[in-house]
């Protein structure tokens, strides 16, 4: 399973990264949720992969022993899905905006300030 | 998108939720859940009402600005995190608990209110921003 | 010792108290701001009967000590010297300003940039560890860029403001350099304890490159050949700025810089050999040019660059004899330099010219001024019983008795001969011969500005006369400090010597070019027709080169598209890491691993490829949405199968609220275009595909190895104990990692505020 998600990471990764690459405003969002749902895999698979033990300590014990699924990836990338949510929203009416004072939809068109002439 | 099953639904659906968002927002320290989750749940209660309802009734139900949610979450949560600086002059975040056990909810503590802080904070953030995009969308 | 760390602060925040004072009250108590210098001046006094016997004070507090950097401050002869010179001649540049620039629109501004300067200076001289020299070192160049540039109106002002910075600032760099390198060596900053280990720094296969780095530095600061352009052009100053940073006090930080390493590297054959050549031909070079200027304070900067040649020459002989003499040297300079300038700068105030083939007969007008003149002109050029005698003296001392003595000897008569005439030249002609044009009527100076050059040309006669002062209080302790033994013996008459023979030829030939050569404008085009073979040239031309090829470079890498600066990310990373990566590939695919894998789990993986294919090649936005939508459901089974409920939760509820938000959004964005053409796409799509195989190699690779769980594992522990709580991810995000969450729901709210901000703002009309 671990080479199958590797691939499947890779596959994100791909995806992601050819849509940012286009000219296209709205790809360019579409492959930052892409590329950001491949980091979210990346982390959960460099913590270990372990089936069905959550980090949760059993009622009656006080410690998690024996395997258990790795807590701190985990925390990572609850903050980081939550982030990417208010980092989309934010992106999304920027470039809703920012169509409406440009009127053009490409990003090649919005580049003047980092023009060197 | 006004359907008569949704509506109906929806009224109940909302009070269900919020219950069940604070519910997981309580266990969270315990079980799976906590003020991210809670506070989805909630948001997402509420979108669910807008859509049956339509937007005005959700914000007349609401009665205050989802906005005014974070203000009070962050609050909650500074406040939880100086705390201990201010009562018992200990680091800024370290733990206090209240010794006795609580039925449903486990030992209260000052991570409780932390968590509570995220959950209004979460809540007022995904509602503002979902709001104020159909409203101008 | 803290009162010595307040001393050496206090400019700074005298700079800040000037700050709040305020223009328009300060031009009517500019007196006030001398009260710095002067304090100053008697508190390091204070110093000079303690060191002068060899004491030494320190004052070390830690600042970065991780790093090995504190504020170390030692206060010795040495130090004691030029702290005098810096509070010294700052007492009195202070004092001449107030009524040079009288009336100045930003008076309180030049204060401020002097007070800076005076407590960078301060800084330099005392600060006995490198790192911190360094940062003093890069203040003085900096302020002394805001000084040059005080006519900032003027394109000549800013153009020579930026060749002073770029040069001295590049020489700061190279001392980091070899700050860092010698801290290395000798496992220390302390430039005292360094002493240690000199061994360390001589016989390491470094030592080149540290005395390539140390003279760089020192060359630079002190204007020698071949960067020694930079100090003429910052002739574009204030005369009082000239007179104090760029003849008395920051040129010399290079020879303070030289002086204090030279018993770290005295008797390395490098150190001494290049000083030495350096040192002559700068000596000789600056000093033919003085022939060739009309501009009265071109000349001084030539003759003083000339000067900081021959203490440099001097230092590099290394002897006993030729320190004592770089000492007076430096205290003589100092004197007969400072009031040339000075002079001039009255001059100037009052006819309105500096050209020398304008000025004569001023002597009529200015009597007391040509007093100063005279007297320091003695001084400049070697004339008993002048304290410049003394110098000139000890110079042809140091070079009689020592290696290649005819050829050294020959070398400082020529340059104290080109001295002899500098000093005339300003100090003298501008006050006898026929009175010009612009000298018919001349309104009198304030006492000010007559008043300080003849304290400074008396105080060189004093001690000429005295000699004694200056051995007593300096040449001894610092010779002793420096190379172990005392200094010469210093005395006015030695009887008739060979010296005395040399010190006549000198003064006789010098005023003998005085009376035959006279400075002109055509001898000066003559000779900037050889300006293109020039260091200034061919450094300004490189400098030119190097411009162009920075903005070819930035054309090329950072061209205004997004596009672009990720591809390079890209390909970069590709190429360096995954080469590694493709060519060992270490993928380990057993049938085991394939036959343990579940139907729920290859159904999941099977839905997520199909959905991320379906979202990028599909051509409606809707469809993309919706294959977004279905890939962040699958991600969340795979929370689900791998433990981590809280995740699957987060996700699945994020996701819902990502596609609400996509619907409600889409419809207002605009649609999908075909921007660009097959070759770009063919072109992106093997970048994107390449990377992700990449990474889909390099995570194998990782997952071999065995992960370290420390942190995982002390939360596991102490999840219950100390925070009281179960769900582990729950407690990291609320008590062991409170502070990150606190952080993110700031960051959210800050982007619930944008999204409100952004739609709710209506545009401007100059926007629509």
């Amino acid at each position: 399973m671990e080479i199958l998600l590797a691939i499947m990471t890779g596959v994100l990764y791909a995806g992601g990264i050819y849509f940012i690459l286009r000219r296209s405003l709205v790809k360019l969002i579409i492959g930052i949720v892409l590329l950001g749902n491949g980091v979210n895999l990346l982390i959960f698979l460099m913590g270990g992969l372990v089936k069905g033990k959550p980090p949760i300590i059993p009622e009656e014990s006080h410690h998690l022993e024996g395997l258990y699924a790795d807590p701190v990836p985990q925390a990572l990338i609850l903050t980081a899905i939550v982030i990417s949510f208010g980092l989309q929203s934010f992106a999304i009416v920027l470039i809703k905006r920012a169509y409406k004072v440009v009127k053009t939809d490409d990003i090649d068109a919005m580049n003047k300030t980092d023009d060197i002439e | 998108m006004k359907s008569i099953i949704l509506t109906t639904v929806s009224k109940t659906l909302l009070p269900l939720l919020l219950l069940f968002s604070v519910f997981v927002l309580l266990r969270g320290h315990y079980l799976p859940g906590g003020g991210f989750i809670a506070g989805l749940i909630a948001s997402i209660a509420f979108i669910l009402h807008s859509f049956a309802n339509g937007l005005k009734k959700t914000r007349h139900l609401l009665r205050i600005h989802p906005g005014f949610l974070i203000p009070v979450g962050l609050a909650l949560a500074i406040g939880s995190a100086i705390a201990p600086m201010i009562f018992q002059d200990l680091p800024v975040m370290t733990g206090l608990w209240y010794h006795n056990e609580i039925p449903v909810i486990g030992k209260i503590g000052s991570a409780l209110f932390f968590d509570s802080g995220v959950y209004l904070v979460v809540i007022g953030v995904s509602l503002t921003i979902i709001f104020t995009i159909s409203e101008k969308a | 010792m803290s009162t010595l760390l307040f001393a050496i602060l206090s400019s700074f925040l005298f700079a800040i108290l000037l700050f709040g004072i305020g223009q328009k009250v300060f031009a009517r108590i500019s007196w006030f701001a001398s009260i710095l210098p002067i304090s100053l001046f008697t508190y390091f006094l204070s110093f000079l009967g303690p060191t002068s016997s060899g004491e030494t004070f320190s004052y070390l507090t830690k600042w970065v000590p991780s790093a090995g950097v504190n504020l170390d401050f030692r206060m010795d002869s040495l130090s004691t010297l030029f702290t005098l010179l810096i509070t010294g001649v700052g007492s009195l540049v202070f004092l001449y300003t107030m009524k040079y620039l009288k009336g100045h629109k930003y008076l309180l501004r030049f204060y401020i940039y002097l007070s800076i300067f005076m407590g960078a200076m301060l800084g330099l001289v005392t600060s006995n560890n490198l790192i911190s020299l360094f940062i003093f070192w890069e203040l003085t160049s900096i302020s002394s860029f805001f000084l040059i540039n005080f006519k900032n109106t003027e394109r000549a002002s800013r153009k020579s403001a930026i060749t002073a910075l770029s040069i001295t600032g590049f020489g700061g760099l190279a001392l980091l350099a070899f700050a860092v390198l010698a801290g290395g060596l000798a496992g220390t900053y302390s430039i005292s304890e360094m002493l240690n280990s000199s061994e360390a720094l001589n016989n390491s296969s470094f030592t080149p490159i540290l005395l390539i780095l140390l003279f760089f530095a020192a060359f630079t600061k002190s204007a020698q050949f071949p960067f020694h352009f930079w100090l003429p052009g910052a002739m574009k100053a204030p005369t009082p700025v000239s007179t104090y940073l760029h003849s008395a006090t920051m040129v010399k930080a290079g020879i303070y810089l030289l002086l204090r390493f030279s018993p770290h590297f005295g008797d390395n054959e490098i150190f001494s050999t290049v000083l030495i050549t350096v040192g002559s031909i700068t000596m000789l070079f600056a000093g033919f040019h003085t022939l060739f200027r009309t501009d009265m304070k071109g000349i001084l900067a030539y003759s003083t660059i000339g000067a900081l040649g021959i203490i440099i020459f001097l230092i590099g002989i290394g002897t006993n004899t030729s320190i004592t003499a770089a000492i007076v040297f430096i205290i003589v300079h100092a004197l007969y330099k400072a009031t040339l300038f000075l002079l001039t700068g009255t001059v100037d105030h009052q006819t309105g010219t500096r050209d020398i083939t304008q000025l004569g007969g001023l002597k009529k007008h200015l009597p007391i001024l040509f007093v100063a003149g005279l007297l320091a002109a003695v001084s400049s050029a070697g004339i008993p019983p002048s304290v410049g005698f003394l110098g000139k003296d000890l110079i042809y001392e140091s070079t009689l008795h020592g290696n290649q003595s005819i050829l050294l000897t020959t070398i400082a008569v020529i340059t104290n001969v080109f001295m002899v005439f500098a000093g005339f030249i300003v100090g003298v002609k501008p006050f006898v011969g026929k009175v010009t044009e612009k000298t018919i009527e001349v309104n009198k100076p304030h006492w000010l500005m007559w008043f300080t050059p003849l304290l400074l040309a008396i105080t060189g006669i004093v001690f000429g006369i005295f000699p004694g002062i200056i051995e007593g209080l300096f040449t001894n302790s610092i010779s002793q400090q420096l190379s172990g033994s005392e200094g010469m013996h210093l005395k006015l008459w030695h009887g008739f010597t060979l010296i005395l023979l040399l010190s006549f030829i000198t003064i006789s030939l010098g005023l003998l070019i005085y009376f035959l050569w006279k400075p002109s404008s055509k001898k000066v085009r003559f000779m900037e027709g050889f300006n293109i073979a020039s260091p200034k040239h061919i450094l300004l031309k490189f400098a030119e080169y190097f411009e162009q090829f920075s903005y070819f470079l930035t054309r090329v890498f950072q061209n205004g598209y997004l596009r672009r600066y990720v591809m390079i990310l890209l390909v970069l990373l590709t190429v360096v890491f995954g080469v590694h990566v493709f060519i060992n590939p270490r993928v380990f695919l057993s049938l085991k691993e394939i036959r343990g894998l579940e139907v729920s789990e290859i159904i999941v993986c099977v839905v997520m490829f199909v959905s991320i294919l379906y979202t990028v090649l599909t051509r409606s936005r809707l469809s993309a949405i919706a294959g977004m939508g279905v890939l962040g459901y699958s991600i969340c089974f795979i929370f689900m199968f791998y433990g981590a409920p809280d995740l699957a939760m987060t996700q699945f509820l994020i996701d819902t609220l990502t596609v609400i938000l996509f619907v409600l959004v889409l419809y207002r964005l605009p649609k999908y275009l075909r921007l660009s053409n097959n070759t770009n796409r063919i072109r992106d799509g093997i970048i994107a595909t390449t990377f992700g195989t990449f990474l889909a190699f390099t995570i194998i690779e990782i997952m071999n190895e065995t992960p370290i769980k420390k942190t995982t594992e002390f939360y596991a522990k102490n999840a219950y104990e100390m925070a009281k709580g179960k769900n582990i991810v729950n407690v990291i995000l609320v008590d062991f990692r409170g502070f990150d969450t606190m952080i993110e729901i700031i960051v959210l709210s800050i982007a619930a505020l944008g999204v409100f901000a952004l739609l709710k703002l209506y545009l401007k009309k100059h926007e629509k």
